[in-house]
This record gives structure tokens, C-alpha cells and sequence, in this order.
């Protein structure tokens, strides 16, 4: 009976010590969320989203990338069906991740934890965890990834609220911030695979063209343009490269 | 109410492809013409997302976006560190918008 209490404190000690593991690796994301989840919350604000939306935004659907285009969107008067088939194809992107991570989790042993843990799923975090170095143990995977969550909630509510506050220029200046977010996250992708960097070429200068164009609606345009770059660059672009990379 | 329909929506699309391949244990088959297309599609949001948005995120001062955005590149070049930078580039932009005579 002892033995057991103690096994189970420190397997618990255990469990938390990795936790706080995750926690202090995913400081750098942490970090990087908090000015672009304040970006997130002000253009909220400014796009008329009550305080309640703004955080169940972030809360419930926690894909900041997905979420600015969404504001993008509300603001040009798309039909909730394009915004949420935009983010449906957007978004499917995490099956890879999440695929990736079933076959490299160590063991299936707590299943309970695993709708939090791919709900906590981002680019970011999976971008650490492709490291080699990196532990792929559950607590681990959890303490970085939500460690980042209440960085970019937190961000949002304190944008919506306190935004305003910040200096004007300062503010112009925090606006870009989502799109060097959006560069950090591609141009390490693009530097490895030319491919890849010609495929974002591609889905830039496709979308420039349709919102030139105003054939279709904004919600239309930006799905058009990812379908098209990406049909190009893994049907004709990609040719030998995949097999070198597997 | 649009608003909590579309979060609703968005909650639900973005969730069930984070949890699938999980819940079904095995790594599941995926056709590779499909795997190809779904490692394509990262890159070709990204792009859509940066242009054109980049370049009219900062009204009237189109060059102090395109200084952080040149930051954002070289920086992320170099070193792959989110927060480093974001933060890099929004002190560029600052200080252009600055010397631009916001």
C-alpha cells in the first residue's frame, strides 16, 4: 500500500516535472504569440466583434492564421459558409501534423488526453516538435502547447482591451506583425524546398490577381488561390524531390 | 449571432482534422497524390495570406511595411526563431514609420 502512494506521487511528480518541460521549451513561442494575439484582438475590436467572440475565437478555435483570415473576411462581408470552408481547407493542414504525431507518440497510454492534445495542435508547436531533439512524451507535448494557449488567449483578451492604449504608431507598426509571423513560419520551409518557395510565390500572386480582378468574393478568392498554388506545386512543380525527403 | 455561427463553425472544421489521425491510432493511408497536395498547401496559404495583404497592412506607409517585411525575410533566414522575429520587424517598422513621418 505505501508502495503504491509512493509510485503514484512519483509518477505525478513525473507527469508535472515534464509538463513544466513543455512549458519552459515553448517559452520562444510564448513569446513570439504575444504581439500578434494583441494584433489579433485589436483588429477584432476594430472589425466589431464584442469582447465574448473575440476570446471564444481564440479560446475555441486557437489558429491565429485561420482567425485573421476570418476578420479579413467578416469585415468584406463574406457568408459564414465561405469563412468556415476557407478555414476547413486552411486548417486541414493539421492532419499532417496530427498524423505525423500519432506515429511518433511513444505510447498510447493516456487516450483521455489526446482530444486535448490535438486540439493544442499549431504550427508552431509542431514545428519544435519535428526537432529531433525534441521529447515526444504526452506531458511534455501538452505543457508546450498550452503553454502557448494561454499566451495567445491571454494576448487576445489584452489586445481587445488594452489595445488603445498602445501609441498609434505603435499600434500601425503591430499590424505587420501577423505577416512577419506568417514569413518566420514559411521562409524555413521555403529555404529547404525551392518548391515550396515557388508554390507561396504562387498562391501570393494568385490571390493579388483575384482581389485585382473582384470576379468572386474575398471568402472565394483566397480558397481559389490556395487550391490553385497548391495543385501546382505538388502536381507540377514536385517532381523528385518527395522522394529524397521520405 | 453571424459571428458565434462562424467561430461555431470554424471551432468544429479546425478540430476534427487535428484529432482523426489520433483517435484512429494507426497511421491512417492516405493516397499520395493527396499527402502531396495537403504538404502544398501550407505554403500556398502562407503566400496567400502575405500577398496581398503585406503590403497595404500599414495604410499610406507602404515602404515602412515593406522595411518590417524585408526584416521579417532576412531575419527568418537566418535565424528560426518566431519571437525573435516578430519582434525584429515590428521595431524596423516602427522606427520606419518614425523616420517616414507618422
Amino acid at each position: 500500500m505505501e508502495e503504491d502512494i509512493e509510485e503514484y506521487s512519483t509518477e505525478r511528480k513525473d507527469t508535472l516535472s515534464k509538463f513544466r518541460e513543455g512549458m519552459i521549451a515553448s517559452l520562444p513561442i510564448f513569446i513570439g504569440y504575444i504581439p500578434v494575439a494583441v494584433t489579433f484582438g485589436l483588429l477584432a475590436k476594430s472589425t466589431g466583434l464584442t469582447l465574448l467572440e473575440t476570446f471564444l475565437f481564440s479560446a475555441l478555435v486557437f489558429a491565429g492564421a485561420s482567425q485573421f483570415m476570418a476578420l479579413q473576411l467578416i469585415q468584406g462581408g463574406a457568408e459564414p459558409i465561405q469563412i468556415i470552408v476557407a478555414t476547413f481547407i486552411m486548417n486541414f493542414r493539421h492532419f499532417l501534423m496530427s498524423s505525423h504525431l500519432s506515429a511518433i507518440l511513444p505510447a498510447k497510454e493516456k487516450p483521455w488526453l489526446l482530444p486535448f492534445l490535438s486540439f493544442g495542435i499549431t504550427d508552431e508547436s509542431f514545428a519544435y516538435l519535428s526537432t529531433s531533439h525534441a521529447s515526444k512524451e504526452v506531458d511534455f507535448i501538452l505543457g508546450l502547447e498550452y503553454s502557448a494557449y494561454v499566451s495567445w488567449v491571454g494576448g487576445t483578451v489584452t489586445g481587445y482591451l488594452f489595445g488603445n492604449i498602445l501609441p498609434p504608431i505603435l499600434q500601425a507598426s503591430m499590424g505587420l506583425a501577423l505577416y512577419t509571423l506568417f514569413i518566420a513560419l514559411l521562409v524555413p520551409e521555403a529555404k529547404r524546398s525551392l518548391s515550396v518557395a515557388i508554390t507561396a510565390v504562387i498562391g501570393g500572386l494568385t490571390h493579388s490577381c483575384l482581389a485585382w480582378l473582384k470576379i468572386f468574393s474575398p471568402g472565394w478568392n483566397i480558397i481559389l488561390a490556395i487550391l490553385i498554388a497548391a495543385s501546382i506545386g505538388a502536381w507540377i512543380i514536385d517532381e523528385e524531390e518527395e522522394e529524397t525527403n521520405e | 449571432m453571424n459571428n458565434i455561427k462562424i467561430i461555431i463553425g470554424m471551432m468544429i472544421v479546425t478540430f476534427i482534422p487535428r484529432y482523426l489521425p489520433l483517435l484512429a491510432f494507426s497511421r491512417l493511408n492516405i493516397p499520395k497524390p493527396l499527402k502531396k497536395l495537403l504538404r502544398y498547401i501550407f505554403p500556398a496559404a502562407l503566400g496567400a495570406l502575405i500577398l496581398p495583404g503585406a503590403i497595404t497592412a500599414i495604410p499610406n506607409y507602404p515602404a515602412a511595411a515593406a522595411a518590417g517585411i524585408a526584416t521579417a525575410i532576412v531575419c527568418s533566414w537566418f535565424r528560426e526563431e518566431i519571437s525573435l522575429t516578430v519582434f525584429l520587424s515590428v521595431i524596423v517598422t516602427l522606427i520606419s514609420l518614425y523616420l517616414f513621418g507618422y
